[in-house]
């Protein structure tokens, strides 16, 4: 009974629970408020949004459990008709729009992350850097391998041609993952809290509705 | 990276009497993915554009003001973008074919989003979680009424979280510092930050303790 | 507001509760040393110093944090034990309402306090006790777009929805307005709860009946107002100490 306040339990307590659930509500938010600004780049005219950038964020930050259900629940917030996605769309139709594989391929960008950054251990912060980086590079190869294949199919394009056009995101894609790699060791070391989550017995119920 | 700008902030129910206001909130979700998955079927621009109209029949009867339509403005770019790489591929019916199909969808979503409070569409979710947790193993992983906390939680958290991004990016340019990095990080500090607190007020009302027993 | 029936007074324990947590290089860092309190008294100030443990003793009093030695009780209930009947019995307001306000918007807010409630009867008692406060034009505005005065209202109008029987305040009147704080302070102590208040406003302490001053973890003075407050301001004579320690050197 008199076990430090740190001690790892099998069972998630109450106030960790709670606390599960707010770090998944608020990156599921958080995505939302990235998907809504669009920062112009310079050099580029078209503005581009940070949604990416906070679903490996989430996946990094959050480990692979949380992480995955944080996307799942934005997915599924936007799903129910909010405007939570890119520019301020929502709803199914973004599901069944050119875009969709994509969309539905996040969860699994985060789950990577995730399991890239829990796969390193509690390693300094370059060792940290390294995880992530070598997570989000998997992360976004996966979500182009079912993003691209949706796009072709949804715009009777060939796959080649949705290729090409799938390359034009990539330098920004390139941009936003190298971001990931560098914010997120910094805010695992403001909060070494959130490296102490596990994989809950009953897995957080967000997960269900990804 | 300079210029920043944030789209429509949430809060885009429309209250109103209608029709399709009063319909009920599963109804109309089921008939937004009927919709959505027929599109996906249709190539033709004549059908496509009988959906359209379809759809631009129910936005007349909902009695939506114009600005309901501030919702579609992104995916209205990218369907242009994608209607002219079309019309350059494959000739104009098939671009309109494309865009009229994508753009029923998009334009049904926004009139559900408009005429349904967001307490319905949770609970019609929640409604297809209950289903789901009667499920043998899905069961022990489901707990529909902390999702619907959840999503009501997101949808509190995003005007938030927008405001400590923004004052994130008062205090770099106050300081005269430029750049993401200058406001991104204060910004994701302070979003952790935000969500342990707000698990402590979860906690502090409560909130799992009933989800559990009830 | 929001007292129908007014709760009886209980007691709340600290019985050798003490916190210490692991810090960032592997150290202990004690929060709270091991302290025994009963607080019986229907209006109690907590002062001290920024860092020296009174938001440690409220956390503990609402089962937020749970002790690493000894108990606390909240009457009679270990709140280890009964975290869920001791979060039952106490309401928790912070300084800042931005992250305890959960929904969309205020009715949906309130109703989250009344879940016990059927669903019709739910939003009627919501609608009803955010007249009572004067938010009956704001049910349906989202609460981001509230002042900061009313957010702070609105939180506290939930938490006392819940109906319980103690009421921690952490700095509730800090981020507030003159005006607000005194709106604020004046339905804080209208009610017939048991509240117990984390305060730098001496002032407002002092209208307790009893102030407990906390430095360094540990409880240094404890009784009437005049004799605590006499103590504490002696206390923060001076450089604080982090600055101190640098003078010295």
């Amino acid at each position: 009974m008199t076990a430090p306040a740190t001690t790892r339990t099998p069972r998630r307590t109450p106030a960790e629970r709670a606390r599960d659930l707010a770090l998944i509500a608020t990156f599921a938010a958080l995505t939302a408020a990235c998907a809504l600004t669009s920062v112009a780049f310079s050099a580029v005219p078209v503005p581009v949004t940070l949604q990416t950038f906070a679903v490996l964020l989430a996946g990094a930050v959050l480990g692979p459990w949380r992480g995955t259900a944080a996307i799942g629940l934005y997915l599924a917030v936007g799903a129910a008709g909010l405007p939570v996605f890119a520019g301020g769309t929502g709803g199914l139709a973004s599901f069944a729009g050119p875009s969709g594989g994509y969309l539905m391929a996040f969860p699994f960008a985060a789950l990577v992350v995730g399991l890239a950054v829990r796969a390193a251990g509690r390693r300094g912060p370059l060792g940290t850097g390294v995880a992530v980086a070598v997570g989000v590079t998997a992360a976004t190869a996966l979500t182009y391998a079912v993003g691209v294949p949706v796009l072709a199919a949804r715009t009777a394009m060939d796959a080649a041609a949705a290729w090409t056009f799938n390359w034009g995101f990539v330098p920004f894609d390139a941009v936003k993952a190298a971001l990931v790699v560098v914010a997120a060791p910094a805010v695992l070391r403001a909060f070494p809290m959130l490296r102490g989550a596990r994989a809950p017995r009953a897995l957080a119920p967000e997960i269900a509705a990804a | 990276m300079s210029r920043v700008r944030v789209a429509t902030p949430l809060g885009l129910h429309i209250p109103g009497t209608s029709v399709v206001h009063r319909a009920p909130a599963g109804l109309k979700l089921a008939l937004l993915a009927a919709l959505g998955t027929v599109v996906a079927f249709v190539r033709e621009p004549l059908p496509a554009l009988g959906l359209l109209g379809f759809v631009a029949a129910t936005w007349l009867l909902a009695r939506l003001p114009l600005r309901a339509l501030r919702q579609v403005r992104g995916v209205a770019v990218l369907l242009v973008a994608l209607g002219a790489f079309r019309w350059w591929a494959a000739g104009p019916g098939a671009a309109v074919g494309m865009v009229a199909g994508l753009s029923a969808v998009v334009l049904a979503a926004a009139v559900v989003t408009a005429t349904t409070p967001t307490d319905e569409i949770v609970a019609v979710l929640v409604r297809g979680l209950r289903a789901l947790a009667r499920v043998p193993l899905l069961g022990r992983v489901v707990v529909p009424e902390s999702f619907a906390l959840a999503v009501a939680l997101v949808l509190r958290t995003v005007p938030t979280l927008l405001d400590v991004a923004q004052g994130a990016r008062d205090a770099a340019r106050a300081r005269g510092v430029r750049g993401p990095r200058a406001w991104l990080l204060p910004t994701l500090l302070r979003t952790v930050g935000h969500a342990v607190r707000t698990g402590e007020a979860i906690h502090a009302r409560g909130l799992l303790d009933t989800a559990r027993t009830s | 507001m929001g007292g129908t029936a007014v709760p009886p007074t209980g007691v709340l324990e600290l019985d050798g509760a003490g916190v210490a947590v692991v810090d960032g290089e592997g150290g202990t860092r004690t929060l709270l040393h091991p302290t025994t309190l009963t607080l019986s008294e229907r209006r109690v100030a907590v002062v001290g110093a920024n860092g020296s443990g009174k938001s440690t003793l409220v956390r503990l009093l609402d089962g937020l944090l749970t002790p690493t030695t000894g108990a606390v009780r909240v009457h009679g209930l270990d709140t280890r034990r009964d975290g869920a009947r001791v979060r039952g019995l106490v309401g928790l307001l912070f300084a800042d309402p931005e992250a305890q306000l959960l929904m969309p918007t205020p009715l949906e807010d309130v109703a989250l306090s009344l879940r016990h409630l059927p669903r019709r009867e739910r939003t009627e008692r919501a609608t009803e006790l955010l007249v009572d406060v004067g938010l009956g034009g704001h049910l349906h505005q989202p609460v981001a777009t509230l002042s900061g005065g009313q957010k702070q209202l609105l939180a506290l109008t939930s938490v006392l929805a819940a109906e319980p029987a103690v009421l921690l305040a952490d700095e509730p009147t800090t981020l507030l307005d003159l005006r607000w704080k005194a709106h604020v302070e004046a339905l804080l102590d209208a009610l017939p709860q048991q509240v117990v208040t984390v305060t730098h406003d001496l002032e407002a302490a002092a209208r307790a009946e009893r102030v407990v001053v906390v430095d360094g973890g540990r409880i240094v003075a404890d009784g009437s107002p005049a004799a605590a407050l006499a103590t504490y301001r002696d206390l923060m004579a001076g450089l604080p100490p982090e600055l101190a320690a640098r003078d010295a050197r």
